[in-house]
């Protein structure tokens, strides 16, 4: 059965939508549509003509690592499958698409989040910053980015992104930890490669890189 | 900017030790050529990968532990708009038989796993595929199916099976046995196996049943041992079975074009997923293209990818569209591979002064409904290297079950068998007033240490071992004796516990190939068929090569992760065999274009070839006329022939035939096989170290302090090496900590299908200074001298915190890993373990 097209409101789900229907679609897709849908709807949105949204889809404006993106969005997508089926932004991974691991971390307005439990369209006016959005546009890396280049962090790297987000967000509220603080403020990431000692030895060098560009 | 000479407390960090005196790149730090586009987030994994008019699959799970599908009704589902097609097992190609290397015929196993199936022997077991233009209506076509099953007999517990007249998990039998013949022997076979109750006697005392054994190997005087030890235990012991829950799932995308199949996918082995591919879809490899540049990790789980990649193969196939399969992470609990637990017994006779003179050992091995895992057999070998038993007994039943399939998971067979020993060795220490440092040390390999089985009545022997070295300076650096002395250990609620573990595993395959082209600008492209999986043994091994050739890294270039690309034929980056085979390989292949680069100059400058040196970019004679590489790889395109890979050596593997044959003419092509000599089996040895804190009111306990000490021959890249160290230490500490598998046997469901309820160790779990070392000895028997790293630290995580537990606890709390706080708690309180000592899963 597919999704009823929501009212041009604002926000509310509509009541028509029963519960059930909601979590089956929260809980079997990851995907809402197929990546031919969204070539097509990017290139349209290049020429500044908004595409009539798909079936149960709206479009919305999401201002991510500094743009403003066009893009459908179903009711109960989620932030990270926006990202990587929607914007093409796969430096977000899917670890357990259940908050339990961290992998999909991205900050919203600054602050680490768990992108697989995040609606879509409830970060529509507010800053969404990934992975890909870290680097400057000339390519020179950010500090921590930085940081895990001049220790070797992470193996798979596939927790990565998700460690790496997690640091940015924490370090702007308390930018010179100790290493075990550090510690407490990037748990909520698991490595299965369990390269911890080397992850914090590479965020820590991170601090410090953040440490003297801020110097000047 | 590094920090080289930071002091972590009153310990140099490992990182900053000098490794790699005398040489140029081995042993020194460098940042790998995949580092940048993994930290931007540019590094592609399977799901990252996007395709015109891609499909996507979802699967039907077998909601039953072990039953046939009577009945498949699909016709609401393919009526619903969007939906493409449906896979079942009847759409699987026929499973092709290997052919070997040496031309030997291995039939296809009729008991194999194929991906799908219309008799699922697991809850959880993929039946059917379904691919729809989303997800979302994929995911509605499955609940439209209509299935009917036939529940099967089934069970989860491998004593249950053994038990007489308990049910059999698959319709052939239970256990996987060898068939006696006169070439040695056979191919693994199901048969049945039932024990009697005079065997399953011992289960009311708590002591596993010792029923036949299809498996058994002895040496020396066993009950001569037993007769003269000072102290005979005989001890119980399980271990769990544990998910390998890589973090990136085994999702894979396939399309088909011009009648090839592209498959993206994870994988500890790029060269060798190909022949895999081809032999589940029974296609020829040269229809196969795979790529496979990040994996999120393997340990042993995605050794050449897994059979569940053909679905979204196939259904590409049948849709002819691109198709993406992503695996969910409770889908992956099911067919993402776990350890195999142990049940098992060993009685060992110790002398006064704590060595071993006779170890009876059995563990039952719980297989899961499929292909033979060899935990069994290597828990012996294992075992018998690393403790040098004077005289041994092994016995061994690797059992099935319908629990989900089991794979090798690093040091496989190694942790179970050592993390047996270790409490029992830590409770004769105690009882012989030995200190736990001085047993193990009384009881380590040495050099050319021998082991079991015996083959033709011969023990086989390690290439080397320096484990007393690595195990003196372990101890040193935990200060062992200071934490052994320091009193009180107990305050108030708080008891702490120092354990110490012995650990090793195999390091190190031979025979493998090795390819690289010197172009006409001067620049040395390495072809690595490894996989990249995070051990950064993808690009390490060919600083080996690098610096044979006298090439900054800086002129170089690694090729990976595409078998288009042109690989040669590796190893998998599997039984911690990568850096040792492949630095032989390398060693080889570098050898070979010296060879080719003197033979070069010696044609255009005059001379003998030997009198030429490869060095700092050239090709030159002292004093004399010489070349930059550069010029030496545009005369080697002239030449042509051997020089520039139109002819390639005989011996190399058929693969790296093919990709010799594509690169030629494109620069002077160098191409190897590794035939250098090895006297003995190679391992890397691993002392472990730790201190806990339990709180014997909450039954909590954390881990304080933790020191991996390595013998692991030559150093090659000291950070990816501490990765290594702690990494896989952490990956054993887990298996104490709390991970395990939970099973409803009643069902046959599984409970532990989430990261919460099998929880890997978290940043929290460890502490934030944990220690390594390596000794930087060369390994004797191989060119580079270094060997593997990935398995050995593995079991000393586990079996090092067990001992620090029963030093803080005493004897009477735990029979297994791994422990909880109400383990601690419940047997505290009753003054005896009160965990079922027999029972798995719970």
């Amino acid at each position: 059965m597919t999704e009823k097209a929501g009212p041009k409101a604002t926000g509310d789900i509509p009541k028509s939508v029963s519960r059930r229907n909601f979590i089956k679609g929260v809980i079997t897709s990851g995907v809402a549509v197929s990546s031919a849908s969204y070539l097509f709807r990017a290139s349209s949105v290049l020429e500044g003509q908004p595409s009539a949204a798909g079936v149960g889809e709206r479009l919305i404006t999401l201002n991510v690592n500094g743009q403003q993106r066009r893009v459908d969005v179903m009711k109960q997508e989620t932030l990270a499958s926006t990202l990587r089926y929607k914007l093409g932004l796969t430096g977000t991974k899917l670890g357990c698409d259940r908050a339990e691991c961290g992998s999909c971390t991205v900050l919203i307005d600054d602050l680490p989040h768990y992108s697989c439990s995040v609606l879509t369209h409830t970060v529509r006016g507010r800053k969404v910053l990934t992975i890909e959005g870290l680097a400057s546009a000339d390519g020179t890396l950010h500090p921590v980015q930085q940081g895990v280049i001049d220790e070797q962090g992470f193996q798979c790297a596939f927790c990565m992104s998700g460690f790496i987000m997690t640091t940015v967000g924490y370090l702007k509220t308390n930018p010179s930890p100790t290493r075990q603080q550090l510690a407490y403020g990037v748990s909520g990431c698991l490595c299965r490669c369990q390269d911890y000692d080397k992850i914090l030895t590479a965020l820590m060098q991170g601090v410090e890189n953040m440490r003297r560009s801020n110097l000047g | 900017m590094d920090n080289e000479n930071e002091k972590v407390g009153e310990t140099t960090k490992a990182t900053d030790r000098q490794y790699g005196v005398g040489h140029t790149l081995i042993g020194k730090n460098y940042t790998t050529p995949d580092l940048y586009a993994k930290v931007t987030g540019q590094a592609k994994y399977a799901e990252d990968f996007r395709a015109e008019g891609m499909l996507f699959s979802k699967l039907l799970l077998s909601p039953m532990p072990h039953a046939r599908v009577k009945r498949i009704n699909t016709e609401a589902a393919l009526r619903m708009p969007g939906v493409k097609a449906i896979l079942t097992a009847d759409d699987l190609p026929a499973p092709a038989d290997t052919l070997t290397d040496n031309g030997t015929v291995v039939k296809a196993s009729k008991w194999g796993e194929r991906g799908l199936t219309n008799e699922p022997v697991y809850q959880g077991e993929p039946i059917l595929a379904v691919a729809a233009v989303d997800e979302l209506t994929a995911a509605e076509a499955i609940e439209k199916i209509e299935i009917d099953f036939e529940l099967l007999p089934f069970v989860v517990d491998p004593l249950d099976t053994l038990r007489p007249g308990g049910p059999n998990p698959r319709t052939d039998g239970n256990v996987w046995t060898r068939p006696a013949s006169p070439q040695g022997p056979g191919a693994p076979v199901v048969t049945e196996l039932k024990w009697t109750k005079a065997d399953f006697a011992e289960e009311k005392h708590g002591r596993l049943p010792m029923g036949k054994a299809p498996d058994e190997w002895s040496y020396g005087d066993l009950d001569s041992g037993f007769k003269n030890a000072a102290l005979v235990l005989d001890e119980t012991f399980l271990t769990p079975d544990t998910s390998h829950q890589t973090l990136e799932t085994r999702s894979a995308m396939a399309y088909w074009q011009n009648g090839k199949v592209f498959l993206y996918t994870g994988t500890q082995s790029t060269a060798q997923t190909l022949p895999a591919i081809a032999r589940w879809l029974n296609i020829d490899a040269e229809k196969v293209v795979f790529i496979s540049e990040y994996t999120g990790g393997g340990f042993g789980s995605k050794i050449t990818g897994g059979v569940s990649m053909i679905i979204p193969a196939l259904l590409a196939k049948k849709t002819n569209a691109p198709v993406m399969m992503r695996i969910s992470r409770e889908e992956e609990t099911f067919i993402g591979r776990a350890r195999p637990g142990f049940q098992g017994r060993m009685k060992v006779g110790f002398s006064k002064q704590g060595r071993i003179t006779a170890l009876d050992m059995f563990v039952i091995c719980d297989n899961g409904p499929y292909d033979a895992v060899g935990d069994a057999p290597s828990s012996g070998r294992i075992v018998s290297l690393l403790y040098q038993p004077q005289a041994m007994h092994w016995r061994g039943v690797t059992v099935l079950t319908n629990t989900p399939p089991r794979s090798a998971q690093s040091s496989p067979g190694g942790l179970q068998g050592i993390v047996i020993l270790e409490p029992i060795i830590a409770k004769a220490a105690r009882q012989l007033g030995v200190d736990q440092v001085a047993i193990r040390r009384i009881n380590c390999p040495e050099g050319k240490a021998p082991f079991g089985p015996p083959q033709q009545g011969k023990m086989q022997h390690a290439t080397s071992a320096f484990l007393k070295e690595a195990l003196d300076r372990g101890a040193e650096q935990f200060q062992w004796s200071e934490r052994v002395a320091r009193t009180p250990k107990r305050v108030g609620t708080k008891v702490r516990g120092v354990g110490v573990s012995l650990s090793c595993y195999v390091g190190g395959t031979i025979g493998f190939d090795g390819l690289l082209v010197i172009t006409p600008e001067g620049r040395v492209t390495f072809q690595s068929g490894i996989g990249n999986l995070g051990t950064e043994s993808v690009s390490d091994v060919h600083r080996a090569g690098a610096e044979l050739l006298g090439v900054p890294w800086e002129k170089c270039d690694v090729v990976w992760g595409n078998t288009a690309k042109n690989l040669p034929f590796t190893c998998v980056s599997g039984g911690s065999q990568t850096t040792h085979a492949m630095t032989r390989a390398a060693y080889a292949t570098a050898m070979d274009a010296k060879k080719k680069l003197q033979e070069i100059a010696a044609k255009k400058l005059g001379g003998k070839p030997e009198q030429y040196e490869v060095a700092n970019e050239r090709v030159f004679r002292k004093g004399g006329a010489g070349m930059t590489l550069a010029q030496a790889a545009k005369y080697a395109i002239q030449l042509g022939g051997v020089y520039d890979g139109h002819e390639a050596p005989d011996d190399i593997h058929k693969l790296t035939k093919a990709s010799v044959a594509a690169l030629a003419g494109q620069g002077l092509v160098a191409a190897a096989k590794d035939n250098y000599p090895r006297d003995g089996v190679t391992f890397s040895y691993v002392a472990s170290f730790a201190e806990v804190e339990v709180d014997v009111e909450t039954g909590k306990y954390h881990l304080v302090d933790f020191l991996a000490s390595g013998d692991v021959g030559t150093v090659i890249h000291p950070r990816a090496l501490g990765g290594q160290m702690l990494g896989r230490s952490t990956l054993g500490i887990g298996h104490a900590l709390g991970q395990k598998w939970v099973f409803d046997p009643h069902y046959g469901q599984m409970v532990s299908k989430r990261f919460h309820h099998s929880k890997p160790p978290t940043i929290l779990d460890v502490p934030v200074d944990m220690q390594w070392t390596a000794l930087d000895i060369p390994d004797p028997e191989t060119p580079v001298g270094a060997r593997g790293v990935g398995e050995p630290p593995v079991a000393g995580g586990c079996a090092s915190i067990l001992n620090a537990l029963s030093d803080a606890l005493g004897d009477n709390v735990f029979q297994r890993a791994p422990v909880n706080a109400d383990t601690i708690l419940t047997s505290l309180e009753a003054g005896r373990p009160m965990q079922h000592p027999l029972m798995a899963h719970i």
